[in-house]
């Protein structure tokens, strides 16, 4: 089945110049495994088509049950040059919680999610 | 020595609550009040203040902080680290003391200096000796905007911090110290950790991290479970309470609200991270994958078993120059059509723009309450009541700059209709300073500790 993000993690997000970081935490633990083999590099470059022109980085926070994404260049040049509503990328996190997965229906409905 | 250290947030920017550090002081037991209040491009800012009046350059609202709270600091020894010197640290102490003498605290209080993260003088002689100060995003080297720069520092870590407080000082001022750095010093100081103990000064950077952005430690800007936070209007700020091991519980005082949760300080941890396993400051590179958290109690939350390793040779420096000018116009159409009305104003203001010959480096339209925050990613939106229309731009031609903003006003009464939004009046054209990060070897650089008596 399809489950948004939204329902299995929270986030905060920031910037470092022209990158925005999002930190992905698993709301329970048991969610944690899913994210890190869902939420890969790949899928989180193509859900910000468009918004985030350059590469994207992953890092794994097994201890914190969380993902920390790197977006480059997707703050309209970052900081004080940036003419975006949201130049520190304080929204990304949600943007990302956006995202739909594929988890098989036996697992969710093991993990209460159906 | 203590066998506890408490270090309480004050302030997350220069700019926040200006009765957190008061109620920090006068909620509970505290041993140091830590204030970070130098933002990436404050620094320049003050160096035009400077430049203005050789007096000023500081972080001004610093100083009747501090009047208000000598009384509190002195009695209960609370000893006080704060970044608040920007560009003239001896000014903002000398401000202080004075106001100490004022109170008949001559001879009662003490204040640390720390000064040499000043480079802008000595930009020349650097690059001369082929230190390049390269941008560390780009890679540009600063040869390229070296005649718009207007403030260069260096970040400089905790040892200074260290040496004023063990010359017993009741407050330090710095210029640009690393926020962590406030936070580390008081507990390398206490605990008498060594410049070497790695994983101990790790644990003491991870718990600056936590707390120097004030509340969004304690459930400010906080997802997890937000609506039912309680009482942020209340909201206390993070404490470290610190333990010789270097393990260490955040907390906030009793009867305030907001909260400290696992989640809470999982946010924040994640806050502004690059790889989480080298979190690189001047004092050590801290590896966010080894940090436990623990449910403590209530609004208690600990966390140990943090690992570090040695510092790197270099000091990131954080350079501010011009980059021209820019400014923002709005107006705000209402139901019905109202983003079909924003989107026609929005051709017809890019085809003034147009025949006027106007060029700018960038222009960027947005429609709040349509894809503002989260571009095409929030869909279509239906109906909405009203959509604000926000355009951006930026540009080195500051009368280009400011003929734009001449353009949105009449769009109210030539253009697409039930539009308001603009009391306001004309959008300001604002000069742009940017950032500029670049390492320097650590060994260009001296901190100079001093004391100064009131």
């Amino acid at each position: 089945m399809k489950v948004q993000l939204v329902r299995l993690a929270h986030a905060r997000s920031g910037d470092k110049g022209d990158t925005a970081n999002v930190g992905l935490i698993a709301l329970r633990e048991e969610f944690y495994p899913i994210l890190a083999r869902e939420v890969t590099q790949a899928r989180v470059k193509q859900h910000f088509k468009g918004i985030c022109h350059g590469d994207v980085e992953r890092f794994e926070l097994p201890n914190l049950g969380a993902l920390n994404f790197l977006l480059h260049h997707s703050l309209g040049g970052g900081g004080t040059l940036s003419l975006m509503t949201d130049a520190q990328g304080k929204t990304f996190s949600t943007a990302l919680l956006r995202m739909y997965i594929d988890i098989p229906d036996d697992e969710a409905r093991g993990l209460g999610l159906s | 020595m203590k066998e506890k250290v408490r270090v309480a947030a004050g302030q997350g920017f220069w700019g926040d609550l200006p009765d957190a550090p008061v109620r920090q002081v006068e909620g509970g037991p505290i041993d140091y009040l830590m204030l970070d209040y130098l933002a990436e491009v404050t620094m320049s800012i003050m160096q035009k203040q400077k430049a203005r009046d050789p007096n000023a350059g500081y972080a001004k609202d610093f100083v009747p902080l501090m009047r208000q709270l000598m009384p509190a600091l002195i009695e209960r020894d609370i000893r006080v680290t704060a970044n608040a010197g920007g560009v003239n640290v001896k000014g903002c102490a000398t401000a202080v003391l004075e106001q100490a003498r004022e109170l008949g605290f001559a001879g009662k209080l003490s204040v640390g200096i720390v000064t040499g993260d000043d480079i802008l003088a000595r930009l020349d002689e650097l690059l001369d000796r082929n230190i390049e100060l390269r941008n560390m995003d780009t890679g540009e080297p600063l040869a390229t905007v070296r005649d718009r720069i207007q403030s260069a520092n260096a970040y400089l870590g905790a040892a200074p911090i260290v040496e004023a407080l063990n010359k017993n000082v009741q407050i330090v001022i710095t210029g640009r110290a690393t926020d962590t750095g406030l936070t580390l010093a008081p507990l390398m100081h206490e605990f008498g950790w060594g410049f070497n103990d790695w994983d101990k000064l790790a644990a003491g950077t991870i718990a600056g991290h936590i707390i120097e952005c004030g509340a969004q430690a304690s459930g400010g800007n906080c997802q997890y479970d937000w609506q039912n936070i309680p009482d942020l209007a209340n909201v206390g700020f993070p404490i470290v309470e610190a333990a010789p091991d270097s393990s260490f519980v955040v907390t906030k005082h009793q009867k305030t609200g907001g909260c400290v949760s696992v989640p809470s300080i999982k946010e924040q941890l994640v806050y502004e991270m690059g790889d989480p396993h080298e979190y690189i400051t001047p004092d050590c590179v801290a590896d966010f994958t080894t940090i436990r958290l623990e449910d403590a109690g209530k609004d208690r939350v600990r966390v140990f078993g943090i690992k570090g390793r040695p510092a790197t040779e270099f000091l990131k420096v954080s350079i501010s120059y011009s980059a021209g000018y820019k400014a923002v116009g709005t107006l705000v159409y209402s139901w019905p059509d109202a983003y079909a009305k924003a989107q026609a104003a929005d051709r017809i203001l890019r085809s003034r723009l147009d025949r006027l010959g106007l060029k700018f480096d960038q222009i960027l339209t947005e429609f709040v309450g349509v894809n503002a925050t989260h571009g095409s990613l929030a869909g279509d939106p239906t109906e909405p009541a009203e959509v604000q229309l926000r355009v951006g731009v930026r540009g080195p031609n500051k009368a280009m700059i400011e003929r734009f903003t001449k353009e949105i006003a009449p769009l109210i009464l030539t253009g697409p209709p039930a539009v308001t939004g603009f009391a306001g009046g004309r959008p300001k054209v604002e000069e742009i300073v940017a950032y500029w990060p670049a390492l320097i070897p650590k060994q260009e650089i001296t901190p100079i500790v001093e004391v100064l008596e009131a």
